[in-house]
């Protein structure tokens, strides 16, 4: 898929997101923006031997979400890739949808590892790829990290331990947009240089741009190419990207916008998509 | 009469873990730092494969288990029950619990019987905080028989289970031909009806001892093992409750949550009866040997007798 084609999906996913998180008057739009180019990339490009009409194929390559609050960026890009009709999307956060307001792997086609609890998610990756190697089986596990999230202590337990046991086949790609609830990561809580305390656990580290599919494509193929160690992508990333008046700004962690601002929201993606589809 | 075998049920997992090693590919082993004390060292030897030790990180040894499950394979998470139930809750809860993924987790060192530790490693409050979880499967086996078989019970079982052992050292009381362990299911093992004893863990071989000696007085006490905590035998319960009028449950654990909690939890609804929690009473433990901690805290079989007593005089 080339680069125009993966900023199609990554606009409609966008789309998806405003819509769902508007629908359901609740949801987090910031990160889940941030992230939509990385999932974009993850589930068109990356994820190898993946069949949205078989989820739980033994060989696929695995994925977990690890800042569970961007489940709307993570449905939206599910639905896209073919694992459930778009227009549920819809029906996120309502009593009786399988789309919960955090991922619920019980439910939801495509969801490999439930999530939600920050921290948590990259315990369950080393655990899928320490499963891999036990069986030599060829499949990688990718977690997706967002910044504040690794104040969590359990993020360096697991990260200690992924280092230990040299899982090369374990990309964690850290959504680096700089924010969380209480403000800046470096107000609440500085976890930077983000890059030298994976290294210290014995990563390999890229770092990448988070919106630029280019960069993207070189972070992962670089970690494909890494041998006895995991590897860390410390994506920069903009918080609310592509929704310009939510664009790093903290205030739209996680809020949904009213009647007025889901409109003004939906122009402006629907008009970068028609751009795109000039090009 | 021959002398009764003392092994601890914290071995007893160790031997049935390498048993189902041999048997099946798809059981692996974690620990974090303590396989020498939940002798999970011995699988390790064994199959080093299929043995991870996490190091001293337990909340990530729950993930890293729920990890694995999620590819098919059967990991058993072993650590402390104070590590495991306490300070891993929430990953137990949300990693393991809310995803139902095929865990098992088994949990040493539980209860006052840690000994000389102290109150910061006896875990009282386990069987209280994993039966909260819903479709945990909570088993507390009573001897070295009990908990091999739970430990098989627990791998054919599709789902998580949280399995309770001890350090101590206890009686082997289920070698008879006849034993048979089913989840869930509680066990008779004497007849009465002057009152009910509901036993668990290691509490059960005392709570025998007790019964005979309520015997020689004339007192027929009922002894129910229940080796399920989650989900509870209720029928059993309730049907000892309507014959004997009267229940005491003993447990080595707070009274506070744990089985003596479930036990009122199902009377109170279906069959209110009058209920003596024997148990650990909203105390934090101490050190010392463990068997003079159980004589301290009224769970040997002379505190677990006189407390019985006791409740039969009082509300006679």
């Amino acid at each position: 898929m080339n680069k125009i084609e993966l900023q199609k999906k990554a606009n409609k996913i966008r789309q998806g997101i405003v819509a769902s998180v508007h629908s359901a008057k609740a949801g987090h739009p910031g990160g889940s923006l941030s992230a939509t180019d990385i999932l974009t990339y993850l589930y068109f490009v990356e994820l190898k031997n993946i069949d949205p009409k078989d989820p739980k194929k033994p060989d696929r390559d695995r994925f977990v979400l690890s800042k569970g609050h961007a489940a709307p960026a993570y449905y939206a890009t599910l639905a896209e890739r073919g694992y459930f009709d778009p227009k549920d999307l819809l029906t996120l956060r309502q009593i009786g949808s399988y789309l919960q307001g955090h991922p619920d792997m019980k439910g939801t086609p495509g969801v490999d590892m439930s999530s939600g609890s920050l921290g948590q998610g990259v315990s369950a990756a080393v655990g899928m790829a320490i499963s891999a190697k036990i069986s030599n089986d060829n499949y990688r596990v990718y977690a997706l990290l967002g910044d504040g999230e690794i104040q969590e202590g359990q993020v360096w337990e697991a990260a200690m331990l992924a280092g230990h046991r040299k899982l090369d086949n374990l990309v964690v790609i850290v959504d680096n947009n700089n924010l969380q609830i209480d403000g800046t990561v470096e107000e609440v809580c500085c976890p930077y240089p983000i890059d030298k305390k994976f290294e210290a656990f014995n990563f390999h580290v890229i770092h990448a741009d988070a919106h630029d599919f280019d960069s993207l494509e070189a972070a992962f193929n670089e970690a494909k190419e890494v041998k006895g160690k995991p590897t860390a992508i410390i994506a920069k990333s903009v918080k609310g990207k592509g929704v310009s008046f939510m664009e790093n700004k903290v205030s739209w962690h996680g809020v949904a916008p009213n009647d007025e601002e889901y409109k003004e929201a939906m122009e402006e993606l629907k008009k970068a998509g028609e751009a795109l589809c000039q090009k | 009469m021959s002398e009764v075998k003392m092994i601890a049920t914290r071995e007893s997992y160790a031997s049935a873990l390498i048993e189902l090693g041999k048997k099946y590919d798809n059981v692996v082993v974690l620990d974090a730092d303590l396989a020498g004390a939940t002798k999970t060292a011995k699988f390790k030897s064994e199959f080093p494969d299929r043995f991870i030790n996490c190091g001293i990180a337990e909340c990530n040894l729950m993930g890293v288990a729920a990890g694995i499950a999620t590819t098919g394979k059967i990991p058993f998470a072993s650590t402390f029950a104070m590590f495991a139930a306490g300070r891993a809750f929430e990953q137990v809860r949300n990693s393991i619990g809310y995803t139902a993924l095929n865990v098992k987790i088994g949990a040493t060192h539980a209860g006052i019987s840690v000994g000389e530790d102290g109150a910061s490693h006896q875990c009282n409050e386990d069987i209280a905080l994993m039966r909260t979880i819903p479709g945990m499967v909570v088993i507390n086996p009573s001897d070295d028989i009990e908990a091999k078989a739970a430990v098989f019970a627990a791998y054919e079982h599709n789902g998580p289970v949280y399995m309770r052992f001890g350090r101590l050292a206890v009686p082997v009381i289920n070698d008879s031909p006849e034993y048979k362990f089913e989840l869930g299911k509680g066990i008779t093992l004497r007849d009465g009806d002057d009152i009910t004893i509901v036993a668990t863990g290691l509490c059960v071989s005392a709570a025998l001892e007790a019964a005979d000696k309520l015997k020689s007085e004339g007192v027929n006490a009922r002894v129910i093992n229940i080796h399920t905590i989650k989900p509870l035998d209720e029928d059993l319960i309730v049907k000892a409750a309507k014959e004997t009028g009267k229940v005491v449950v003993v447990e080595e654990h707070s009274v506070i949550g744990g089985l003596g909690s479930a036990v009122c939890d199902v009377l109170s609804e279906k069959y209110p009866t009058l209920v003596k929690k024997i148990g650990i009473q909203d105390v934090f433990g101490e050190s010392g040997p463990a068997v003079k901690l159980l004589k301290k805290y009224g769970l040997d079989a002379e505190g677990i007798y006189s407390q019985v007593k006791d409740f039969i005089k009082e509300n006679n």
